[in-house]
Parts: C-alpha cells; sequence; structure tokens
C-alpha cells in the first residue's frame, strides 16, 4: 500500500477491483464503512462476481476476468475526452510532457521491437529523447505530438464505452456510470482509492492491471494524498515483509537486485545502478545504491567483506536467466534437472498451478524437505488419496523430510502488514511436542553445513564459512539480534556529510536509519528500507502509542512503518506546486518556507524546496511515469491482452494470442485451450471464501466446519443449459485436469455478452486438499494454466478456460 | 482514540472496585462476602496475557492470547483463549471468522510434532531425531552441492551459483526469520529462491 488501512477512513471514492475486502480482509474493509458512514464516501466494485463487497457498494459493475485493462484504459480515455484531469498534478508531477524518442510505436497490438521467437522486446527505443544538456526533453506545453501525453491519448482512444462492453462485457451505462464517479476525483478537493489484491495480480499481465489503475491514479492526482493511493491489500500476514526482505531468485533485500552473469565485477554491477538525474535538481534516490548494497554485503559477510575483494561480490551466485521463479522451479524439476527442495512453510502441491504437473515434479527429486506448523499436502504428495491424490507411492523414489516448526503464537518477531507497518509480536504458548522455531531450523542447517565444509572440504566453502555469525548462541539466533542486523550498524563512527563535526552514529551503535548508511565498509545493514525500526531508541517495531493527532488515521507512533516511518508514500505530491496542500481539509506535510513538516514524515529531503525538487525521488524524473520507458518487459503503457485462454479473441489485436511477452514453457503451450474453444467453452475463476484461508484452516476444525464441502459456483443461466441442479455434483475439466463437485447455482454470477455472444463464468473456491480436519476435496490448481505474468510470473489463476457437465453422485 | 488504559489495567481496576467499593457500599455482610469468595474468578484474570497479530492475511489484525503459565517466567504455556486487541488501530479488537477461531489453528490436531522421515517407495513417515534429520539434510544439500555448483561460466566469467537445489520460502514467518533464511540460503550460492508472493 502507498496509504494504508486506517487512512481509507480519508476517501472520497473506494474502488474494489481486482479484490474482494470485505470477505478477504473484513477487519481492513470496515475503514471503507468508515468512509462511507463519516464523510458520505462512496464504494464502486467491478468484479465477475457479485461479491459481498459488491453488495454493500453504491454501484456495482460486472467484469469479464482478464479484461481490467481494457476496461481502465478506457476510464482514461473518458477522463481525457471530458477533460477530467488533475492538469497542475499531471503536468507538474507525472512525465505526460517528456518527449519519447522517435522509433517508439504501439501497432497490431505490439509496441516497437517485438522478436516473436523470443517473446520478448527490443526496447531500446522505449525512452524519452535526451537533450544535449544530458537531460530528458520536456514540452511543457503539450502540444509535442511526441510527448508521453500524446501517445498516451493516442494509446487509450480505441477503449471507447462500446468498445469496453464488447471486451468486458460491461453494459455501457454501468461503465459510463463509474467512469463519470470516478472522474469527479479529478478535482484535488475529491479523492480516490484503489484496493486491489490477487484478482489483478493472478493474470499473464497482472502487473500492467496496477499499472494501469496507477496512471489513472496520477492522472486524477490521486497519488500522496490522504485518502488516495495505490493499496495492494497483499496476501499472507508477511508476504509484504518476505518481499521487502528479498526472498526471491533475482532479488536483494530492499528492492537491490542480484548481479546477471555480465556484470563480472562491483564496478560493472554499479554501472547501470548509477541513476544518473534524468531532470536537474532531482534527488534520484537510488544514487545511494552503493551505500545499501555494501552495507548489505557487510551484513552478510562482516568482515570478509572489504575492499579489496570488492566487498564479496563473488559471492553472490550470478543469474543466466531472469530469475528461477516458483514456476521455473517447477518446471526445471519436471525436466530432471534439480535434486532437492525445501519448503519452508510454504504448500505448493496446492499454490501452485497445474497439479499433475507439479506431482510429477515433486516425483523426481531426490529429496525434498518441508518446514511447517502443519502437516501440508506437500509433504505428503506421495501417498495416495483416491481421486484426491492418485499417485503411484511405490515408483514415488524421493526422500521427505518434514520438520515441525512453531507457528506465530509460540514465536517472536516482526512481521510487515500491507500498510507497510512493522509489527512485533511475542510468543504466549509453548510450542507442541518437538517443534522447533524456524530461527533454530534454519541456524542448524547453516551450523551443521559450515562443519561439513570445514571437515571435509568441498566446492566453494567461502561464503558459507565466513557467513557472519556472531549471534550470543549460534544454534539459534534471537529475533532481536536478526532484528537489529536488519536495522543496521555503525562499524566505525559516521559521520554527517554535509557537517563533518557532528557525529551520525558512533562506532559500534546502530543506525538511526539509512541515511546513515555508507559505501565504504563502515556500515553494515541487513535491509535499507527497514533501517529505523530496531536503534539506538529502542525496538520500535513494539511501540504501542495509540495517539494520532487530529485524527488523521496515520498513527505514527504505532509500530514502525518503511521507509523512515513514513505512513505514506509520495506525501510530497499531497501539496501543490508551491507546497500548500491541494486539498486543506487533506493536509499532510507543507513547505513552512524553510522546510516541509505536518503529520507525516516528508516523503522528500526536509529541506528540498518545492518547484526545484519533484516528489517522486526514487525516480531519476523526480516525476511519476505515464509511460514507464524500457522498465517492463511487456510494453511502457499497458495494453489490453487476453488471458491465454480465452473464452473470446482479442478484439483490439486480433492476431495477439495472450500477453505476447508473457513466459510460456513448451510443453505448456500444448496443455492451453484455444481461444473461443469450443471443447473448453466456459471462463473460469478462482477465489477465497471469507471462512478460510488458504490450505490453512483445512486444519482448523472451526473454520472446516463453517464452508465444509468443495464446490463450484455457475450462474442460473448455464445450470439451466446444462441441466445441472442446485446441490447436483458435476464435473468441471480443463485441458490439464479434471475435478468433481458440487454445484452451487447461484444468483451472484450472470453470464456477460461479450462482443454479442454469452459468456458464463465459472467460479472455483480455493481451500480443500486432502490433509487436515476439513472433508476431502480439489483445488483450483488441478485446472489452471501454468504461466504466469510477464513481469513478475504470477500464475494466470483468475481466468482459464474449463468444461462442465451434470454427473451422478457417489453412492453414499 | 488514545487508549492510555490498557485492557489488562481495565481488568484489574474492575476487579479491586468491585471488591473495595461496590459490596461494601452496598451494605453486604460477611455472609455475601463469603459467598463471593467462592464463586470461581473470572478464567481470564488468572491467564498471562501475551500481545500479537494474526497470522493470515496482512491487514495484520492485534490479537491477544491467554496462557494458562507464563513462557517468560520459563514456564509450560497453554494458550486456552485467543481475543481481538481493542487497542490495535486497525482492527480496535475485531476478528474475522478465521481470527476468531484462531485457538484451533493453535491446537490443530494436524500440528507437526517430531522430524519424520519418508523414504523412497515408502508409504509411510517415520519418526527421526532432530539430529538424524538435520544432519540428514545437510548431507543430501552438500552432496548435490558439492557436484553440481558451477564456478564459471563456459566463457570462464565466476559465476559461485548453485541451481540443483531450491528454496520456497514462506510468507507468515517473521522479518527477522526471513532476513536469517537469506542468509543462509544465498550464502550456499542458490538461485531456485521464491517466497509465496507470488501466489
Amino acid at each position: 500500500m502507498t496509504n494504508s488501512w486506517t487512512d481509507i477512513k480519508n476517501t472520497d471514492l473506494v474502488i474494489i477491483m481486482g479484490g474482494n475486502a470485505a470477505e478477504a480482509h473484513p477487519c481492513g474493509f470496515k475503514w471503507v464503512t468508515e468512509a462511507k458512514a463519516n464523510r458520505g464516501a462512496k464504494l464502486i466494485v467491478v468484479d465477475p462476481r457479485f461479491t459481498r463487497s459488491a453488495s454493500v457498494a453504491d454501484l456495482y459493475a460486472p467484469i469479464r476476468q482478464g479484461t481490467d485493462i481494457a476496461f481502465l484504459l478506457g476510464v482514461i480515455n473518458h477522463c481525457i475526452q471530458n477533460d477530467k484531469v488533475q492538469w497542475d498534478y499531471v503536468k507538474a508531477f507525472t512525465n505526460a510532457a517528456y518527449i519519447v524518442k522517435d522509433g517508439f510505436a504501439f501497432k497490431d497490438g505490439l509496441f516497437t521491437g517485438y522478436d516473436e521467437a523470443k517473446r520478448d522486446y527490443d526496447k531500446s527505443t522505449w525512452d524519452y529523447v535526451i537533450g544535449l544538456d544530458g537531460y530528458a526533453v520536456v514540452d511543457d506545453t503539450l502540444t509535442n505530438p511526441r510527448c508521453v501525453w500524446n501517445l498516451l491519448k493516442d494509446h487509450v482512444s480505441v477503449y471507447t464505452p462500446d468498445m469496453v462492453e464488447r471486451i468486458c462485457g460491461t453494459p455501457k451505462d454501468k461503465f459510463l456510470k463509474v467512469a463519470e464517479m470516478i472522474a469527479e476525483c479529478s478535482s484535488p478537493t475529491k479523492v480516490m482509492t484503489s484496493m486491489y489484491a490477487l484478482g489483478w495480480t493472478q493474470h499473464s499481465k497482472g502487473s500492467q492491471n496496477i499499472r494501469a489503475m496507477a496512471m489513472l491514479q496520477l492522472i486524477l492526482g490521486n497519488i500522496g494524498m490522504r485518502g488516495g493511493g495505490m493499496n495492494a491489500l497483499r496476501g499472507h500476514s508477511n508476504i509484504q515483509g518476505l518481499t521487502d526482505v528479498g526472498l526471491m531468485s533475482n532479488l536483494l533485500p530492499g528492492y537491490l537486485t542480484l548481479p546477471i552473469e555480465k556484470e563480472v565485477d562491483l564496478e560493472t554491477y554499479m554501472s547501470t545502478r548509477g541513476f544518473k538525474p534524468l531532470r536537474p535538481n532531482q534527488m534520484s534516490y537510488w544514487q545511494n545504491y552503493r551505500k545499501f548494497f555494501v552495507s548489505f554485503q557487510k551484513a552478510m559477510w562482516g568482515p570478509a567483506a572489504t575492499p579489496e575483494n570488492d566487498f564479496a561480490y563473488d559471492w553472490l551466485p550470478k543469474l543466466d536467466l531472469p530469475g528461477y521463479d516458483v514456476l521455473r522451479a517447477f518446471e526445471l524439476m519436471n525436466q530432471g534437472k534439480m535434486t532437492g527442495y525445501m519448503c519452508q512453510g510454504f504448500n505448493p502441491l496446492l499454490a501452485a498451478p497445474n497439479r499433475k504437473k507439479l506431482t510429477d515434479a515433486l516425483s523426481k527429486l531426490k529429496y525434498l524437505v518441508t518446514m511447517d506448523p502443519l502437516d501440508t499436502e506437500t509433504a505428503r504428495f506421495w501417498e495416495n488419496h483416491g481421486e484426491y491424490n492418485e499417485v503411484d507411492t511405490a515408483q514415488i523414489q524421493t526422500e521427505v523430510i518434514q520438520l515441525p516448526s512453531t507457528c506465530f503464537a509460540e514465536d517472536e518477531g516482526s512481521l510487515t502488514n500491507s500498510s507497510r507497518w512493522l509489527q512485533w509480536h511475542w510468543p504466549g504458548g509453548t510450542p507442541p511436542g518437538e517443534a522447533k522455531t524456524d530461527n533454530w531450523i534454519m541456524a542448524q542447517i547453516h551450523v551443521r553445513l559450515k562443519e561439513l565444509y570445514r571437515r571435509e572440504g568441498g566446492k566453494f566453502p567461502d561464503p558459507i564459512v565466513n557467513l557472519d555469525w556472531a549471534y550470543a548462541d549460534a544454534n539459534e539466533p534471537t529475533a532481536e539480534e536478526l532484528a537489529k542486523e536488519i536495522n543496521g550498524k555503525a562499524l566505525a563512527t559516521v559521520y554527517d556529510t554535509a557537517d563533518p563535526t557532528k557525529v551520525l552514529a558512533e562506532a559500534g551503535k546502530l543506525v538511526p536509519g539509512f541515511a546513515a548508511l555508507r559505501d565504504d565498509g563502515s556500515t553494515s545493514s541487513g535491509c535499507w528500507i527497514y533501517a529505523g525500526c530496531f536503534n539506538e531508541n529502542g525496538n520500535n517495531m513494539a511501540r504501542r502509542d495509540t495517539s494520532d493527532p487530529d485524527e488523521t488515521g496515520a498513527y505514527s507512533k504505532w509500530a514502525f512503518s518503511w521507509p523512515a516511518n513514513r505512513r505514506i508514500l509520495y506525501n510530497r505530491a499531497s501539496a501543490d506546486l508551491n507546497g500548500k496542500a491541494w486539498d486543506p481539509s487533506r493536509k499532510l506535510i507543507e513547505w513552512d518556507g524553510a522546510k516541509w513538516a505536518g503529520y507525516d514524515v516528508p516523503d522528500i529531503a526536509p529541506t528540498a524546496k518545492p518547484r526545484d525538487v519533484g516528489p517522486f525521488i526514487m525516480n531519476p524524473e523526480g516525476v511519476s511515469r505515464l509511460f514507464s520507458r524500457a522498465m517492463m518487459r511487456d510494453g511502457p503503457f499497458p495494453a489490453h491482452y487476453e488471458p491465454f485462454e480465452s473464452p473470446v479473441g482479442n478484439l483490439v489485436a486480433p492476431n495477439v494470442r495472450g500477453n505476447p511477452a508473457a513466459r510460456v514453457f513448451a510443453d505448456d503451450f500444448k496443455q492451453f485451450a484455444e481461444p473461443a474453444s469450443a471443447e473448453f467453452p466456459y471462463a473460469a475463476t478462482s477465489y477465497r471464501l471469507t471462512e478460510h484461508f488458504h490450505y490453512w484452516t483445512k486444519h482448523v476444525r472451526v473454520n472446516a466446519v463453517l464452508q465444509p464441502e468443495f464446490f463450484v459456483e455457475i450462474s442460473e443461466e448455464l445450470a439451466a443449459e446444462k441441466g445441472i441442479t442446485g446441490g447436483g455434483w458435476v464435473r468441471v475439466w480443463s485441458k490439464r485436469g479434471s475435478i468433481r463437485a458440487k454445484a452451487m447455482v447461484t444468483k451472484r454470477i450472470k453470464p456477460l455478452i461479450c462482443d454479442g455472444k454469452p459468456v458464463h463464468v465459472v467460479g472455483i473456491p480455493l481451500h480443500w486438499g486432502f490433509t487436515g480436519a476439513a472433508r476431502k476435496g480439489f483445488g483450483p490448481n488441478s485446472l489452471t494454466p501454468f504461466v504466469g505474468d510477464a513481469n513478475i510470473e504470477t500464475p494466470e489463476y483468475k481466468a482459464f478456460l474449463v468444461n462442465i457437465e451434470p454427473i451422478a453422485g457417489p453412492v453414499a | 482514540m488514545n487508549m492510555e488504559l490498557s485492557r489488562r489495567q481495565f481488568l484489574g481496576a474492575a476487579g479491586a472496585g468491585v471488591a473495595a467499593t461496590t459490596l461494601g457500599a452496598l451494605g453486604f455482610g460477611d455472609i455475601e462476602a463469603a459467598h463471593a469468595e467462592a464463586i470461581r474468578a473470572f478464567k481470564l484474570v488468572s491467564t498471562t496475557e501475551t500481545r500479537n497479530t494474526c497470522p493470515y492475511c496482512s491487514v495484520a489484525c492485534g490479537v491477544i492470547l491467554y496462557s494458562k503459565g507464563d513462557r517468560k517466567k520459563g514456564e509450560q504455556a497453554e494458550i486456552i483463549h485467543i481475543e481481538g486487541d481493542t487497542d490495535h488501530p486497525t482492527n480496535r479488537g475485531t476478528l474475522c471468522p478465521k481470527g476468531s477461531a484462531l485457538l484451533d489453528f493453535v491446537k490443530s490436531e494436524t500440528r507437526l510434532k517430531y522430524p519424520m522421515i519418508r523414504k523412497p517407495g515408502s508409504d509411510k513417515f517415520e519418526r527421526v531425531s532432530w539430529d538424524e534429520a538435520l544432519d540428514r539434510i545437510v548431507r543430501l544439500m552438500k552432496d548435490d552441492r558439492d557436484a553440481n555448483f558451477v564456478e564459471k561460466n563456459k566463457d570462464g566469467v565466476t559465476v559461485n551459483r548453485w541451481t540443483t537445489t531450491g528454496f520456497l520460502a514462506a510468507s507468515a514467518t517473521t522479518n527477522e526469520t526471513a532476513w536469517e533464511t537469506y542468509k543462509v540460503v544465498r550464502s550456499t550460492g542458490m538461485l531456485v529462491f521464491d517466497n509465496q508472493a507470488r501466489v
């Protein structure tokens, strides 16, 4: 989230699209209710299903899953055509005026530079014209036909209300009503918030779904505002934290990136990470990259990371591929190219797509290790459970080691929620049996592996035997020790660069924040964006002061919010060019003539003069991007692409199938149903019920009882067409698998008319498996395609094709 | 909303208030006092309260764990009740159908208690000691790493990577565990490293 749950109370309009907060995030949704009750805010829900969020909405608009970009670009087109733009904001705070290189174009659904064989682009034209002064060329009058604004205007012009209706199946009058309500928020004193979750990410163009809304929010001037922003509701309790700390194949903590193999040394690595400002005076905060990187290396390898060895640069593995995400992992496993796999609190047999492929892949491993508080399906993938897990146990040669770990109630430490709050928690119970904390388990793996290397030698032991492990008990680092290491320490005394007589941190002390980090090896910090979480003031994540001056919803003394305890990102943009709040009733920070001050930690240097320095300090432009240059694999603007399995062809680019830049493995392409397939005519989607949390609550008796039985949801129209009765049994199958379920015939789903043809939606809730307290059942991943988002590889769970037929029920 | 009075203080103060003032003021005599003594105390008064957060979704509602026994004193602690934390700014004491049933998660019958090994081709898990399990894991890891670790690519560039064993990290472990996991995994040169953010 750019904002926070408690900030939602400040909004005028909530749009829930790509999520279902009332059911999936019920206690966060109360802040929508607050906004509605206390300031008359309105709620719009756009979803293929009439969800519980929709049931309390002021306006519900149905949409066919996988067509959100057409809808959103339609809204942007509406705003541009009707002059519903917050012009002062757009001109000053976005790259609308930047001139784009001549070669760049968009034609027949493709941007310049497409290579069909590689399913990738040569992105060299996706950039600004750079002037002789070294800065991007801009046209503040927005008259140059090559400026971003005019390119955008042209790009979205095809998404008329009629086209939106044809693609999305949203009736034109409903779409226009939504567009009009949103457009009202182009006023500087009206603000909309966007609440989204996996309904947007789980698509082969998930990142662009989110970009499309972010662009709309910029055009309306809603980023940086109280009650505004882009608010990813997120899934699990610490998925924000795990991502911040960089537990992904291509990341280092704090959104630094792992070197690729072309980057042979530290200087080459840094040469593409200099982030020279693209406009005069801009902060371009990533210019500090080297400080964060070197401090990270020092946190990893302590005294062994020296200037002489490039701070142990060679000890980081170098990537030969863009990433080894979970889809690639299972692809490699299925090709027999992997020996071992370790799952820590993750149940991929139900969570990753194409169940059959997953079982085949796990069966080819030599060893599998699971660490979990619960008995997961993944740990028992080799066990035969009839139709729910039809495997030949004796043939599976994988050795499986299952380790019992503690759960939240027995563990100490911090979790980062979607508001970016790091909240500390304490253990209240004794773990069952011999269950151990993850900290102990991971330490044991390290300590024992290190001992083997010391004793036996082996391949390149240096990064293992030199890993900084100066904990009081090497067998189990404490949460507090680790938190201090994440925060960072001054290894030598750190002085203020502006005033060398001023000490920022004495040698041996914790750094106050990331501004004290240095690139000469005199500081360490595990995750720079968390610096400040545990400093000499103590454990700021454990703060429990509920004061909230003037009830802005900031709660600045509750826990710690990264970065730098900032509660609303880009908050400089809440004020106009001169530093005065766009909306005095939503004052956040203002320029007082000498500095920025207000309710929040300024997201800009406190003395950076307005007009000189732009609000988007992480970008070398100092402004936000309506045109994202070459930063996304599938285009600098979002464009409508159908899901890989779609009930209709692409109306705006008939020759393009799926997202043209999404990675697809050869065997998986053969397992996709054709567009508008007669064999698989129905558009399926997956979701969670409010009583369930993924596969965990299967183990929880109360929740297993509340929603006991697996079902699929279909419309009355489809039921009538197929002769299916409510409560009757059906078979649902895709090109990859088949499941059996009871039918829930509902008014919540209606057929959508897309380009004159009815599209029936089949809803498949996720929860069931074959372990735990719940009845056995299937998950949607028995059916879903093995393909992810072009940029970040989130699997396409929300839009795929199935067929359905009534069947006789099991004999009781 | 400035809740300076914690829940614990409130319960404590309310209890004391009843004993010292209300009963006396209403003129109850010894019999009534003896009767009041005989009534079993409110169960939660004798428990240890611990602040925690709900592990499910990323709203991260504040919860209070009530346990018999206090871990901080080195005692066995059995959690007997979990409820929403009224001081928490986001949830203000409320919990959803999942959070309300957290006790059944903590006490689930399918909570794991012991390390287990399933041998190749076997149809069952067998209990092993932690030492056996961990020594076996690092043996398997080291054998694979020594056999498949790539120090230089075909162009002779140092790459120091290991792609034949992978690690899938969680989504509900603490940041501190995440950092420790990062250190342990990355120091081996492992590249097949991901978390649950994608799903």
